[in-house]
């Protein structure tokens, strides 16, 4: 008599759902720990902050700071790329948001949201781009000012981002992320 | 195995008998040594073995060549050049494992190309030709992370881009690609992972190639008319047919030796033609090469990736169609992979019942159109981002998915096709003339 004709569970079903189960189980098991062993390791996601000194930093330089394994831009701008980067209608951007991890997560994009202090001096970003992660490079692209000042361009792809850090053009989708970023006195800003 | 009616391995000798009747190995390797084979194959045919040849060199050069590396972002670029300058024999043994990659995929698109003209991926042979993508995939994956282990600004910054692929996929992508990482950014996890299965695809290449033998062995070659052996008897099986061994593994390794003499002058005088200049220069996360080629191989589907970017009218529909979830960026991957999704599916999208380009006038303009396509978008793709490049790169894709998406469905409906011989004998002997017959094993009157 095949298990077709009986419509109630026998203990033969019962049992050949149980192992299938608990196999399944134990296949799971047994491949989870083969898969987060790529998760990255503890010395790896132990969060480093660093502290940046940024007394040497004059006026329309930048510099480029590694944290996370990833370049970070800090860049003192000029009056003529804050002033560029606030005439900005907020309508002509691509991504509209700030992405800036100090502020809250729908922050518009305007200058003020993603520059550190209230004059904009100061422009932390991480030197990411966000199409596929090259560095961008500095006072460079479509976006700079006249005479080559401010603005970046990233060489892999082609996308231009302005004075604020924002993508303006080609494929990158999104403005360059600011990171946690404060200053603990007048020259050293902390990261993360 | 099934297929093609021909002489089987009988056993002769006590002690043949006595392997045999416990396991059929030399049986196994005779009758796929023996296996009758189209006689009218031309030279597009010898691909198979060049390519069974370069996994073969990749495989050993490359157990050497682990002999002497050191997968670690401290000691790794230095490794390579240790190898370069003290090993004994260093960098002829480099030179072979970085060139035979560029042979692989010379030979790898060559048996693509050939296959999509004669149309050996229709009926019967569909498993034969997903099969045969398998192995291409993984001839990238692998291609991909070999590059990354010499450490250099292009290792690193390929390593950089191609990863961030990953982290485009909507929503879980920046997780995806974390993981594949194993932290942050590219380093020492990632190097060693890489390491870890740039060794290991090689043989499951190796074995998946033997899937595809055995499928294609199956169903038997196809040829350059498209016409099926005939299986009706061995005897006429036989006059459309020679066996494998010898008449095609001779003229395989002919063609073979001509192939090798041209890459071991390449090897020899030319063996950093194909490759980068930076990626001489140690990794430096914070210095972005001033521009990021992939290998000559990556380049087609380079271009594709780069060409969809926000101002695409498509990119732009995809993006409202989906409320913002697909953007320039994931497009482009979608692109890059669909690109060779459509390709793994063409045995469903040709609609033609016929199977060899040969007779199929209008197919051939077609198809030419798609291997000049092909180079130009690999020219393209080296190119910078700006300027004209972007526009043939998108008109290049636009081709690369019309063909298989709209001209080749279309094609089977709308072409009227020539019309074929009837056997592969009528065609070898319109091809060499009557005296031919006598090459077969049949006699002047055959026995039906």
């Amino acid at each position: 008599m095949s298990n077709a004709e009986h419509h109630e569970g026998t203990r033969r079903d019962f049992l050949y759902y149980a192992t299938a189960g608990a196999g399944a189980v134990a296949t799971g098991a047994a491949v989870w720990p083969l898969v987060n062993q790529m998760n990255p390791s503890a010395d790896v996601l132990a969060l480093s902050s660093i502290r940046v000194d940024v007394s040497g930093v004059a006026e329309g330089s930048q510099i480029t700071v590694k944290w996370l394994g990833k370049p970070v831009f800090i860049r003192r701008r000029t009056g003529a790329e804050i002033e560029e980067a606030r005439s900005v209608d907020i309508s002509d951007l691509v991504d509209p948001v700030a992405r800036n991890a100090n502020r809250d997560g729908s922050a518009e994009a305007t200058d003020e949201n993603r520059a550190m202090d209230e004059a904009g001096e100061w422009l932390v970003q991480m030197g990411v781009c966000t199409h596929l992660g090259c560095v961008p490079l500095g006072n460079a692209g479509d976006y700079a000012l006249d005479g080559g000042v401010g603005g970046w361009f990233c060489p892999c792809h082609g996308s231009h981002y302005d004075t604020s850090g924002r993508i303006r053009k080609g494929p990158a989708p999104e403005n360059l992320p600011v990171p946690p970023a404060e200053f603990v006195d007048e020259t050293t800003i902390l990261l993360g | 195995m099934s297929g093609i009616p021909h002489d089987h391995y009988e056993p002769s000798t006590g002690g043949e008998k006595w392997l045999h009747s416990r396991l059929p190995i030399v049986g196994l390797l005779y009758d796929t040594l023996m296996i009758p084979t189209p006689k009218n194959l031309n030279w597009m045919w010898i691909w198979g073995i060049v390519l069974t040849f370069c996994l073969a060199l990749q495989i050993i050069t490359g157990i050497v060549l682990v002999m002497h590396y050191t997968p670690h972002v401290d000691l790794a670029f230095g490794s390579i050049e240790h190898i370069m300058r003290n090993v004994n024999g260093g960098a002829m043994l480099r030179y072979l494992h970085m060139n035979g990659a560029s042979l692989f995929f010379i030979a790898v698109y060559a048996h693509i190309f050939r296959g999509l003209y004669y149309g050996s991926y229709k009926a019967p042979r569909e498993i034969t030709w997903i099969v045969g993508m398998l192995i291409y995939l993984l001839m990238m994956g692998t291609a991909f992370m070999g590059y990354v282990l010499p450490w250099g600004q292009m290792s690193f910054w390929g390593a950089t881009v191609i990863t961030g692929l990953f982290g485009a996929i909507p929503l879980i992508g920046e997780s995806i690609q974390t993981w594949l990482l194993g932290g942050p950014a590219v380093d020492n996890a990632t190097l060693n992972r890489f390491f870890s299965l740039h060794y290991l695809l090689p043989f499951v290449i190796a074995g998946l190639v033997i899937v595809h033998i055995w499928a294609f062995h199956t169903t038997g070659n196809n040829n350059p008319t498209g016409v099926e052996v005939r299986r009706t008897s061995k005897a006429d099986a036989e006059k459309d047919t020679l066996p494998f061994w010898p008449y095609f593994v001779i003229k395989d390794l002919f063609a073979l030796a001509v192939i090798l003499v041209v890459f071991f002058a390449v090897v020899g005088f030319m063996p950093n033609y194909l490759g980068h200049p930076d990626n001489y220069i140690e990794a430096n996360p914070l210095v972005t090469p001033a521009h990021i080629v992939p290998e000559w191989y990556f380049l087609p589907f380079y271009a594709i990736l780069r060409a969809f970017d926000s101002e695409v009218w498509v990119v732009i529909a995809a993006n409202f169609l989906t409320g913002g979830i697909v953007d320039a960026k994931f497009f482009g991957v979608l692109a890059m992979f669909g690109a060779i999704i459509v390709m793994a599916l063409v045995p469903w999208l040709d609609t033609s019942s016929v199977r060899s380009g040969r007779y199929r006038p209008m197919f051939k303009w077609w198809f030419w159109l798609f291997v000049v396509n092909f180079f130009v978008l690999m020219w393209v793709g080296a190119m910078p981002a700006e300027g004209i490049y972007p526009y043939i790169a998108l008109l290049g894709s636009t081709y690369w998915f019309a063909y298989f998406l709209v001209i080749l469905p279309l094609l089977g409906v709308l072409e009227k096709p020539l019309p074929q011989p009837e056997t592969i004998e009528d065609d070898f002997k319109a091809h060499y003339g009557k005296s031919s017959t006598n090459d077969g094993a049949t006699a002047a009157t055959p026995a039906e």
